[in-house]
């Protein structure tokens, strides 16, 4: 730890212009490099591993030596995966529920984010509290009642009736990140678009949303990527091939005594690859984002 | 995540009142309902943006975790629906008493424990190294982070894969480096099938508490460390005295909201090994899960009030803790 350390520190003494010269080779700063390496080594093989394994051959899977670079290279366990399920489908249906719901909780959120960041009121603590108390229960106390619930609603196993349920769970998480992003943003802007005329709604979607776009897009990340991953609910709820999510197809797998280990890995990649694009490309909204809101709770 | 109301403007500010307020909470709203006595006149505004969020927490959230609640004192059992006689504290009686409870409470703990501590060693680490910027630090950081869009099931059945007794790479790559000479079966030994799951579940985390920690170092202001470095103030001085002072409240913060996760998400366990071999990675959450699929929602559902209320009880500590620890 104390290795580790040293090439931060050091850097506030030098003076600014200093800065971009290379520095000395310190114990730290190779501590820190090959920390870094071994943390890079260690995240990404999991995923090659994946990767690696989707691409084999469907016999090459299950063999010594295991190989760490394909020797047959082939698609077999893509055109297995789609042979044999209706995967497509499930991406299709994955893909629409996850952006409507995203979105949706994420402008609900953005609305109870600015009162929760603008006013002082009473019962603004147990808002809050409610809402921390939401990440506290188990998924599986409710799920019986919510499906009866659905069921008297005719929405079981539809795609609105599985939307409907992710927009409640992204709200709480989203409301607190949103809200630490209005606090940084000064009242005076929208006040200014108020005397202007502008009703409040009007300044908050005029005036504030437009320098708040980092924070929204992180905000909608993460209820796209939590809605898309999410396992249980989409498990109980939908039950029909033709409006099924990824994960509820991914159980499957485990569902039966032998795990066919190569589609498997196919249909990994293929869910795995679009939530880290999107992860990738915002990284550093993301942690913007982080550090205006939850951080600070 | 918490009810605290700190401040406003820039992370520094922030920071600056929360110290300020330490020795209590209160004083920094306070201060700010003078500042802009808003209030009654806007107690519609207030209403109208909140509403929607509200209902659909209570519809879809609320609601049916009460309904579930109220399952939890019934002999509600699939096998037969016309007849779900009261029978009060029955259902946690019977779990309290099940020769499984110690065992899977114990297991609970370690793997709450087990799990966050390296998490959060391995991810202050992380944060560290990354606090100083440096060419393609936006680059590794695109690539280091994607743990985190990952669902615990897939981490799951990427580890089960990887720990596969037969064909897993992790008996090979051991092998390979002469540590063992045959092939363990990591998920169907029982000493061995928690470290597994531990060690995926540590991989999944560290990410997390490698941004968080991360963007609240971004937020400790370079005089102060030059300060203490000109006074002759050393690296582990300026950490412990300095840094994590500072970022106490992030720290503690992400500790509670991974602790809470932790013990609350099934996932991973769920698709590496089901709770086995012989109950041996069994958390309360699985267990759960398990009596849900026989089909004995009563008994599910009195685990999963003690879950919240075990959950509920702890954070009250905690955050109280936190509150002794910032008056000092």
């Amino acid at each position: 730890m104390t290795e580790t350390l040293t090439a931060a520190p050091t850097r506030q003494v030098v003076p600014t212009a200093a800065r971009r010269r290379p520095s000395r080779v310190t114990a730290g700063g190779v501590a820190r490099v090959v920390g870094l390496t071994l943390w890079l080594v260690v995240t990404l093989f999991p995923l090659y591993w994946i990767a690696l394994t989707s691409f084999k051959s469907p016999g090459s899977i299950n063999r010594w030596p295991l190989e760490y670079w394909p020797s047959e290279p082939s698609i077999d366990n893509y055109t297995d995966l789609f042979a044999t399920s209706s995967f497509a489908t499930f991406v299709g249906n994955s893909l629409v529920v996850a952006l409507v719901a995203g979105a949706t909780s994420t402008l609900i959120a953005l609305l109870s984010a600015y009162v929760l960041a603008r006013f002082e009121f009473r019962g603004k603590g147990a808002v809050l509290g409610a809402f921390l108390l939401t990440q506290m229960i188990p998924a599986f106390i409710a799920l019986g009642p919510l499906y009866a619930m659905l069921a008297d609603l005719g929405l079981v196993d539809t795609k609105p009736g599985l939307a409907l349920v992710y927009v409640a769970m992204c709200i709480p998480f989203s409301t607190v990140m949103l809200r630490g992003f209005f606090e940084n943003v000064p009242d005076s802007l929208e006040e200014a678009a108020m005397i202007d005329g502008c009703s409040r709604l009007g300044a908050l979607f005029r005036v504030l949303v437009p320098v708040m776009v980092p924070g929204i897009v992180a905000a909608f990340i993460f209820n796209f990527v939590n809605c898309w991953n999410e396992l249980f609910l989409s498990v109980v709820l939908m039950n029909s091939d033709a409006n099924k999510t990824i994960p509820a197809a991914l159980n499957g797998f485990i569902s039966t005594f032998n795990i066919a280990w190569g589609p498997m890995s196919a249909a990994a990649v293929l869910t795995i690859l679009p939530t880290m694009l999107l992860f990738a490309l915002a990284s550093r909204w993301i942690v913007e984002g982080l550090t205006a809101g939850a951080v600070k709770e | 995540m918490t009810a605290t109301t700190f401040g406003s403007d820039g992370a520094r500010a922030e920071q600056a009142r929360a110290r300020r307020a330490r020795g209590g909470q209160a004083r920094a709203p306070r201060e700010r309902l003078r500042r802009k006595s808003f209030g009654r006149r806007h107690a519609l505004t207030i209403l109208g943006f909140l509403l929607p969020a509200i209902v659909f927490v209570c519809w879809f959230t609320y609601f049916p975790m009460l309904q579930g609640a109220h399952m939890a004192f019934r002999d509600w059992n699939l096998w037969d629906l016309t007849s779900t006689p009261w029978v009060g504290l029955a259902n946690f009686a019977t779990i309290l008493s099940d020769p499984v409870f110690p065992v899977v409470a114990g297991n609970t703990a370690v793997w709450v424990v087990g799990s966050i501590v390296p998490q959060l060693v391995i991810g202050f680490l992380v944060a560290l190294a990354l606090w100083r910027r440096f060419r393609l630090r936006g680059l590794y950081q695109a690539l280091v982070f994607y743990p985190w869009a990952v669902s615990g099931f897939l981490v799951g059945m990427l580890f089960r894969w990887m720990f596969n007794a037969e064909f897993g790479v992790v008996n090979d790559l051991l092998m390979k480096a002469g540590a063992i000479e045959a092939p363990l079966p990591w998920l169907a030994e029982p000493g061995l099938a928690m470290v597994a799951v531990i060690m995926a579940n540590v991989w999944y985390g560290v990410t997390f508490f490698a941004i968080m920690i991360l963007a609240a170092l971004q937020s400790v202001p370079d005089e102060v460390l030059e300060a203490a470095a000109i006074d002759g103030a050393g690296t582990v001085r300026r950490l412990f005295s300095i840094v994590i002072p500072y970022i106490w409240t992030t720290l503690a913060l992400t500790v509670l909201l991974r602790v809470i996760w932790t013990f609350n998400s099934p996932e991973i366990i769920y698709a590496m090994t089901g709770g086995g071999p012989a109950g041996r990675t069994h958390i309360i959450t699985t267990w759960m899960i398990q009596y849900t699929q026989q089909g004995s929602y009563g008994l599910a559902s009195a685990i999963g009030l003690a879950v919240m209320a075990v959950l509920f009880v702890f954070c009250a500590f905690y955050l109280m803790a936190m509150r002794r620890v910032n008056e000092r």
